[in-house]
């Protein structure tokens, strides 16, 4: 394996369930280090994608290699390679944010998962919560946890399922601070979501996935030069709701 | 390596146990109350010859106290796969089979728990026993061995749960089987169908069985069926747990 191997590549995937075909070969590739958006409306696939790359699920055809591993015939090194943070934030409500984080390091088998612990706390501004219920958080604050615990161990490729859905603007600042926060780390992310101003505000690449194919994948400039060149409007620019509330709440993208 | 994630994650869900320590009451209070009730209101009208009410029903009790304890722990199960921290751990380099066990030891200890605090109560308003140490012992293991077994059942019931009633509602047919059995009255008192139910299923003979080693007699013809009826229904409820549990998550 060599570096310039992408983390992800994959070729002809391929799931159905029953007779709905929810993937009819998707083929992409992430490059190491860089963030790929997974693009596409309420059931086009993205989860299911995702799944499959994290070992959960099985494909009915095509390959798929996670740092330099088949997701089928090698899944525990896969799963040694990866973090998920799926939909709903899977964070143990009964536990403080803390105990959280050293379950998961203790369970990567760390060294000092309490150092591990107070690490991620500090970089997700969650220390003064750290000893809380997390069952007292607020949505924005469980998906920093969520996605801290993902970086435990330092996994070389994460995959965050649709890490806002379900958030207040507030929240999804949060939480999109929190994945630039990553690409510092050199790490490689997919990232699936409904929201294109989260890709493009976060992603290298986006990668348009409809009725189980890739549509379109490209860098966002190569996206824009899809359509026709811009022409120069004068319009008057209206603060948008979202700037209006957050103006209003005190608090600044 | 696979034992010690089975250990954290059984730590995970102890603590569970012993931050909703209403639950262990919950498990042990209904129990108590049904001694109560029947110790102090229909015990007096039963007849159980030259033994005394409280040592003849107790062992009833303590069966029907790991039947509504269980329910909590395929609640705790299901709420598991309901929040996505199952998926959390499935896709982490950890033993899949550990995931379960640490529901399944959670569910011992927390049942052993609430054991405890029943046979207190009972010794408070006058249980006695002259068993030993090897006579305890095994009363214990009988009664782990049908936790345990009785534990797989519910697991399959947390896995395939659509809600969070449906998760706990397979205790209720568990909690009721004590009261088709030689658990409060003797079976020769009931009417001939029920009769044969109550002597062939498998709660009378963990019931005598238990009852023979407090009161120090020989368990004779019973424990035999008690440990078939115990290791079958473990066996089998476990195979079942986890053709469930690899549909699952395949």
């Amino acid at each position: 394996m060599t570096v310039d191997h992408p983390a992800i590549r994959v070729r002809g995937l391929a799931k159905s369930y029953g007779t709905v075909e929810v993937l009819r070969g998707v083929d992409f590739d992430v490059a190491r280090g860089s963030i790929l958006a997974l693009l596409g409306a309420n059931g086009s696939g993205k989860t299911t994608t995702v799944r499959i790359l994290a070992t959960l699920l099985k494909a009915d055809a095509g390959t798929a290699v996670v740092n330099g591993f088949d997701v089928g015939a090698q899944a525990a090194e896969v799963r040694e390679s990866i973090s998920l943070t799926g939909q709903f934030a899977a964070v143990d409500g009964v536990l403080s944010g803390r105990e959280n984080l050293v379950l998961i390091a203790r369970l990567r088998h760390l060294d000092d998962p309490g150092a591990v612990a107070d690490g991620l706390l500090r970089r997700f501004s969650l220390t003064d919560a750290a000893a809380r219920r997390v069952s007292t958080y607020s949505g924005g604050m469980r998906r920093r946890l969520d996605i801290a615990m993902s970086l435990v161990g330092r996994p070389a490729v994460i995959f965050l399922d649709e890490p806002t859905a379900g958030l207040d603007p507030e929240g999804r600042i949060e939480v999109w601070r929190a994945v630039e926060e990553l690409v510092g780390g050199g790490v490689t992310v997919l990232l699936t979501t409904q929201y294109l101003d989260e890709a493009e505000r976060l992603a290298d690449r986006v990668a348009i996935l409809r009725e189980g194919r890739i549509v379109v994948n490209g860098t966002l400039d190569e996206l824009r030069r899809l359509l026709p060149p811009a022409t120069v409007e004068y319009v008057e620019k209206q603060p948008t709701l979202e700037e209006v509330f957050l103006a209003v709440v005190g608090r600044r993208a | 390596m696979t034992i010690g994630d089975t250990a954290v994650l059984t730590g995970r869900t102890l603590r569970h146990v012993t931050r909703s320590a209403d639950t262990v009451i919950t498990t042990a209070v209904t129990p108590i109350a049904m001694m109560l009730m029947f110790v102090f209101v229909f015990g007096g009208a039963i007849d159980t010859g030259p033994t005394r009410y409280i040592d003849y029903m107790l062992p009833g009790i303590l069966l029907i106290t790991i039947a509504s304890g269980i329910a909590y722990t395929s609640l705790r199960l299901f709420t598991d796969l309901a929040s996505g921290m199952f998926e959390r751990f499935r896709s982490m380099p950890i033993a899949r089979s550990g995931l379960l066990w640490a529901h399944v030891l959670t569910s011992l200890a927390a049942n052993l728990i609430s054991l405890v605090i029943v046979v207190g109560v009972a010794l408070i308003i006058g249980f006695r026993s002259g068993a030993d140490v090897l006579g305890w012992l095994a009363v214990t293991g009988i009664l782990v061995l049908f936790t345990l077994a009785s534990t797989w059942i519910a697991v399959i019931a947390g896995l395939t749960a659509k809600t969070v009633e449906g998760g706990s509602a397979f205790a209720y047919p568990l909690i009721f089987l004590p009261f088709l059995s030689s658990a409060f009255v003797p079976t020769a008192s009931m009417p001939g169908p029920v009769r044969w139910f109550a002597d062939n299923q498998p709660v009378t003979s963990i019931v005598d069985t238990i009852r023979d080693l407090f009161a120090e007699q020989p368990v004779g013809d019973d424990i035999r069926p008690a440990l078939a009826w115990c290791a079958g229904i473990l066996v089998v409820a476990h195979v079942l747990a986890m053709v469930v549990y690899r549909r699952k998550i395949a």
